[in-house]
């Protein structure tokens, strides 16, 4: 682009969509912040300022830390089962055998579908189709609507979830080790390396930067889970499985203790921003060039 | 790639193995679709004495459930309004945001520095953080929401962030700059320039953000759960939501209320597959 009528460039190619993102993005961030000190109810006109108050409510709001501390276990477990399962199914995938691009196809299926249908399927499948399968074989574990008990309700969203995002993660690994020098390989194997030591010495750091994308979109997806939270549980039973996106949302818009809520989403925003920070950086630092 | 010649029969074995193995867990991948299809055929009674019969073994297969769900879900017009959101939300934050990381690459001035710095660091804040205020601003003080264009615009603006993003790298890397200095002196102005010569050069990264926003926006609720409340301009999702909050004991109509909302998904995904599984890896490797 040459020097001159900068004033008009601007306008007609930057102005446009820095606005819809400052409207949408930039200048909510940053009038939310404000509303977390404030006594706001949602509705009537009168906003007072209250300072620090809201944020000594969220220490109080023992639901709130409760959710997170659930949501933390929730992370944990998805993150860890999904990147071995979907590492695992890649790696298979990509010996070589036929139909490989069916089976990677298969598997990304379900990210085309939204959160909410994924959830309400399940929930078929939890309360009937298991059901049914307990009633026919008499297996203890399908007795009863997994949905109706706290733990059980918890390993469930679990398994959606690592069902629901393996497939992405397949791709990337796919990805991956298609990616992989073969000379590279080869050379291991002639060098003796074989099984084990050849994944953990020579595969696995060739991979690192794969393995950081995954766990940075499986780390901050599991921490946002709301529409197969909503869906498939929708906290219940007795709010056992509300995670911590699902209790802010409640917060602001059930409770309509917007100022509350906020202060909530902001403590969320920050522990996830520290967490993926940190291991971005620490997955990076081991990555290698082959 | 050539195990299977190397290998010998111990590898044929050992392939086989893996081979059986991912069909097995396929299958247990693909099983609860496989459930909703089953059961969207059958009568109520029959799912509930036994979901996991197969389809021959009962009588009352039918389309029924599908004629009402389609019906009550009224599911052209939702249909229509996901339509209409989600093409035009792509194709507005395409045109911008590819506007705009053109104009931050050619022109590296403090405005484009601070922009592009404030667009990165955004795109970590979640939507959760941002939904309270939003809800605050676009509904008590300028009184907008129920309108489809507000949901448009909010589309647009939540994806700009990361599709200035790729289109920056891409324009960086792989647009010449010398294309454009020979289409000056040929006396094009900026914007020509820009729609005759650059764009369509864009056509690779173009293809793998249409593909990421239209799918985002297409499947998003909570966004569109907080703007829409209109029965009106109910998208997919939402229309899906309030059914099943009507319907939730009549599984056979659910289930085929489900299916329906998968299908026109399903089916670009079988013709565009290749450029779909393409435009989700390069999208999440940059």
């Amino acid at each position: 682009m040459k020097r001159k009528s900068g004033g008009k460039d601007f306008c007609g190619f930057a102005l446009p969509g820095l606005f819809c993102f400052a409207a949408v993005v930039i200048v909510p961030f940053i009038y939310g912040v404000y509303l977390t000190l404030t006594d706001w109810n949602g509705v009537s006109n009168v906003k007072n300022f209250i300072g620090g108050a809201n944020f000594l409510s969220v220490l109080q709001d023992a639901q709130f830390w409760n959710s997170l501390l659930l949501t933390f276990k929730y992370v944990v477990i998805v993150v860890v089962v999904v990147n071995i399962l979907a590492f695992a199914i890649a790696y298979l995938l990509t010996r070589g055998f036929k139909g490989q691009n069916f089976f990677r196809a298969g598997f990304f299926t379900p990210n085309l579908i939204g959160g909410l249908v994924l959830g309400y399927i399940w929930q078929f499948v939890f309360s009937r189709v298991f059901v049914g399968i307990g009633e026919a074989t008499g297996w203890e574990l399908f007795g009863a609507s997994w949905l109706s008990d706290p733990t059980l309700a918890f390993v469930a969203l679990v398994f959606v979830s690592v069902w629901q995002l393996s497939g992405y993660m397949i791709l990337i690994y796919v990805a991956g080790f298609m990616g992989l020098n073969k000379d590279v390989m080869e050379a291991a194997s002639i060098d003796g390396a074989t099984g084990w030591t050849k994944l953990r010495h020579i595969i696995l750091p060739l991979m690192m930067s794969s393995i950081t994308i995954c766990l940075f979109l499986t780390l901050s997806r599991a921490f946002m889970v709301y529409d197969v939270n909503l869906s498939l549980t929708g906290g219940a039973p007795y709010g056992t499985t509300e995670m911590a996106a699902m209790h802010v949302y409640e917060k602001a818009f059930t409770s309509r203790q917007f100022g509350v809520g906020q202060a909530e989403a902001l403590i969320l925003f920050v522990i996830v921003a520290i967490i993926s920070g940190i291991q971005v950086y620490m997955t990076k630092k081991r990555e290698v060039d082959a | 790639m050539n195990n299977s010649t190397i290998g010998g029969t111990k590898r044929k074995a050992a392939n086989a193995l893996a081979m059986t193995g991912m069909i097995i867990i396929f299958i247990a991948y693909m099983f609860p679709f496989i459930m909703v299809v089953i059961n969207s055929l059958k009568e109520k009674r029959d799912i509930i004495t036994d979901p996991f019969s197969w389809l021959f073994t009962i009588k009352g297969l039918s389309f029924d459930n599908f004629v009402k769900a389609f019906t009550q879900m009224d599911f052209l017009n939702a249909f229509k309004n996901s339509l209409i959101v989600t093409v035009s939300a792509t194709v507005l934050v395409t045109l911008l945001s590819s506007m705009l990381a053109y104009y931050i690459v050619r022109r590296n001035n403090l405005i484009s520095k601070i922009a592009f710095a404030l667009m990165v660091a955004s795109m970590i804040i979640p939507f959760q953080a941002i939904m309270i205020p939003l809800v605050s601003i676009y509904g008590g003080t300028l009184n907008v929401l129920n309108h489809r264009i507000t949901l448009i615009f909010m589309h647009t603006g939540f994806s700009m962030a990361m599709s200035v993003f790729m289109f920056h790298g891409f324009i960086k890397g792989n647009i010449p700059i010398a294309l454009e200095e020979a289409a000056y002196i040929d006396g094009c102005t900026h914007r020509q320039t820009f729609f005759k010569i650059v764009f369509p050069l864009l056509k690779p990264i173009i293809s793998t953000m249409v593909i990421l926003n239209s799918l985002a926006f297409w499947n998003d609720y909570l966004l569109p759960s907080l703007v829409l409340t209109d029965k009106e301009l109910l998208t997919l999702p939402l229309s899906t939501y309030s059914f099943y909050g009507t319907y939730s004991a009549d599984y056979g109509t659910i289930m085929a209320g489900l299916l329906l909302c998968v299908i026109p998904i399903l089916i670009l995904y079988v013709i565009l597959q290749k450029q779909i599984i393409g435009g989700v890896v390069s999208g999440a490797v940059k």
